[in-house]
C-alpha cells in the first residue's frame, strides 16, 4: 500500500498504472462480495419457491384437469395475453425469454390484448405491444406470491372480454433448467358452447361461472409459483458465475498488480543505480 | 342424493378408479392434502348440498360451500377437514379434484377463537353500513357457524 502512493502515478507507454490497477481490483473485489450474498439469498428464496411450488402444481394441475381431459376450443381470435414475470432482474434470460416468446407470437398472429405482469416484461414488450396494453401489475417479485395476487390479476382478466387467455410465464423444470411456456386458458363461453361440458352433472350457468373464475385463478396462480422458482434458481446460477468470474477476474487482475508493482521498483532501482554511477 | 348412478357400465379408460377406490386430489394453494391418492368415499358441501362420492360417481362439476368434508382412505379412516370454498370436479374417467382456498383439520380448529371471531362478525353486521359489507359479515357469520357445527 505505501509504495503506490508514492509511484506510478505517471502511466507510460499506455501500461496501466498500479493506482488504476488498484482501483479496478477493490471495485471487483466489492463486486464479488455483491454477486456472492445474491446467490445466498436467492438459494434460500429458492428453497423457500420450491417447496411451496410442490402443492400449487398439485393444485394446479388438478384445477387445469376439466381442461385437460376435455378438448375446449382455445384458437379463439379475440385472445387476451398474460405475461408473467417480476420487477427484478440478474435473473439470467428468465425475462427476455418471455420476451422473446411473446415477440415471436405476435409475429404469428398479433396481439391486440396483452396485460403485463412484472417491470421486466412491461419494459420489454412495451416498445412491440405497448398499445395493447390492459393492464400492468408491478410489486412482484419482492415477496413470494400469495394466492390473493393470483386473485387480483383472475379479477382484472375478468373484467374483459375475450376467448382464450394465453399465459406466457416460466415452468420449473429443475434447478439449472426451465422452460418459457404458453398456456392458453378457454374462456366461459369456449366452455359454455362445446357439447362436451355437458357431461358433467349439475351443471349450470352459475355453478359454470363461479367455476371458471375460481378455476383461472387457480392456474395463474399455479403459473406464478412455476415462474418464482424458476426465476430464483436462475438468479442463483447467474450470481454463482457472475461470482466465479469476478473471482477469476481478481486472479488475473492480482497477478497483474504484482507484475506492474515490480515493474515500478525495478524501474526505480535502475534510475537511483544509474543515477548514482553517473555522479561518480 | 348420493348421485351414484349404479347402471353406469364401466367407461374405457377408467384405469384408475378400481371398483372400490378412486384418485383424489384435494388440496389448497399451500397444502395438497391428496396428490392422486386412492381413496374409497369423499363426503363435500356444496351449493346443491351435502353429498358423497363414490367410485364411478357420474361426472360432475360442483362449487363448494363453507363446511366439512370426510375423507375415507383406502384403510377405511376417515379425515375431516373444513374448507372454506373452491371446487369440485368428477370426471368421467372416475378422478376426482376438490380445490379449496382455505383447508383446517377440524381437529386443528380452535374453539375460542372461532367464538370470538363469530361475535366480532356480528358486530360487523350490525355495524354495517353498505350492502357489500353486509354481505361480507353474513358470509364471515355463516363460516364461523359451521366450523362451530363442524368440530
Amino acid at each position: 500500500a505505501v509504495v503506490s502512493t508514492q509511484s506510478g502515478h505517471y502511466g507510460r507507454g499506455g501500461m496501466a498504472t498500479l493506482k488504476d490497477i488498484e482501483m479496478r481490483l477493490k471495485s471487483v473485489k466489492n463486486m464479488k462480495k455483491i454477486t456472492s450474498s445474491m446467490k445466498m439469498v436467492s438459494a434460500a428464496k429458492f428453497a423457500r419457491a420450491e417447496r411451496a411450488l410442490k402443492p400449487a402444481r398439485a393444485y394446479g394441475t388438478g384445477a387445469a384437469s376439466l381442461y385437460e381431459k376435455n378438448d375446449f376450443d382455445t384458437s379463439g381470435k379475440d385472445s387476451v395475453l398474460l405475461a408473467l414475470s417480476s420487477d427484478r432482474g440478474l435473473c439470467g434470460g428468465i425475462h427476455s425469454n418471455v420476451g422473446k416468446m411473446v415477440k415471436a407470437a405476435h409475429a404469428e398472429t398479433p396481439i391486440t390484448k396483452a396485460i403485463i405482469v412484472g417491470d421486466k416484461a412491461k419494459a420489454i414488450l412495451v416498445k412491440v405491444i405497448g398499445d395493447t396494453f390492459l393492464s400492468c401489475f408491478n410489486n412482484v417479485g419482492k415477496k413470494p406470491t400469495s394466492f390473493t395476487d393470483a386473485l387480483d390479476i383472475a379479477e382484472e382478466v375478468l373484467s374483459h372480454d375475450y376467448d382464450t387467455i394465453n399465459i406466457v410465464y416460466s415452468k420449473f423444470k429443475n434447478i439449472v433448467s426451465y422452460n418459457t411456456e404458453e398456456k392458453p386458458v378457454p374462456s366461459l363461453e369456449s366452455v359454455e358452447s362445446n357439447a362436451a361440458i355437458y357431461v358433467y352433472d349439475e351443471v349450470d350457468s352459475e355453478v359454470l361461472r363461479c367455476y371458471q373464475e375460481f378455476t383461472l385463478a387457480n392456474i395463474i396462480y399455479h403459473s406464478m409459483k412455476e415462474c418464482e422458482a424458476s426465476e430464483q434458481s436462475s438468479r442463483m446460477s447467474a450470481m454463482e458465475n457472475a461470482t466465479k468470474n469476478a473471482g477469476e477476474k481478481i486472479d488475473a487482475l492480482t497477478l497483474q498488480y504484482n507484475r506492474t508493482r515490480q515493474a515500478v521498483i525495478t524501474r526505480e532501482l535502475i534510475e537511483i543505480i544509474s543515477g548514482a554511477s553517473a555522479l561518480e | 342424493s348420493s348421485g351414484i348412478n349404479a347402471e353406469w357400465p364401466l367407461r374405457p379408460g377408467a384405469t384408475e378408479a378400481s371398483s372400490t377406490t378412486f384418485p383424489l386430489t384435494f388440496g389448497s394453494p399451500y397444502n395438497a392434502v391428496h396428490d392422486n391418492a386412492l381413496v374409497k368415499q369423499v363426503d363435500l358441501p356444496s351449493t346443491t348440498g351435502h353429498f358423497g362420492i363414490l367410485p364411478h360417481h357420474v361426472p360432475t362439476i360442483a362449487i363448494l360451500v363453507p363446511g366439512t368434508i370426510s375423507i375415507t382412505n383406502e384403510a377405511g379412516d376417515v379425515a375431516k377437514y373444513f374448507v372454506s370454498s373452491g371446487t369440485a370436479t368428477i370426471h368421467p374417467d372416475s378422478s376426482v379434484q376438490i380445490l379449496a382456498e382455505e383447508i383446517c383439520a377440524v381437529a386443528d380448529i380452535d374453539d375460542g377463537a372461532v367464538r370470538a371471531g363469530l361475535e366480532a362478525a356480528q358486530g360487523k353486521l350490525s355495524s354495517a353500513s353498505s350492502e357489500a359489507d353486509k354481505a361480507a359479515a353474513q358470509i364471515e357469520i355463516e363460516v364461523y357457524q359451521s366450523m362451530i357445527s363442524a368440530a
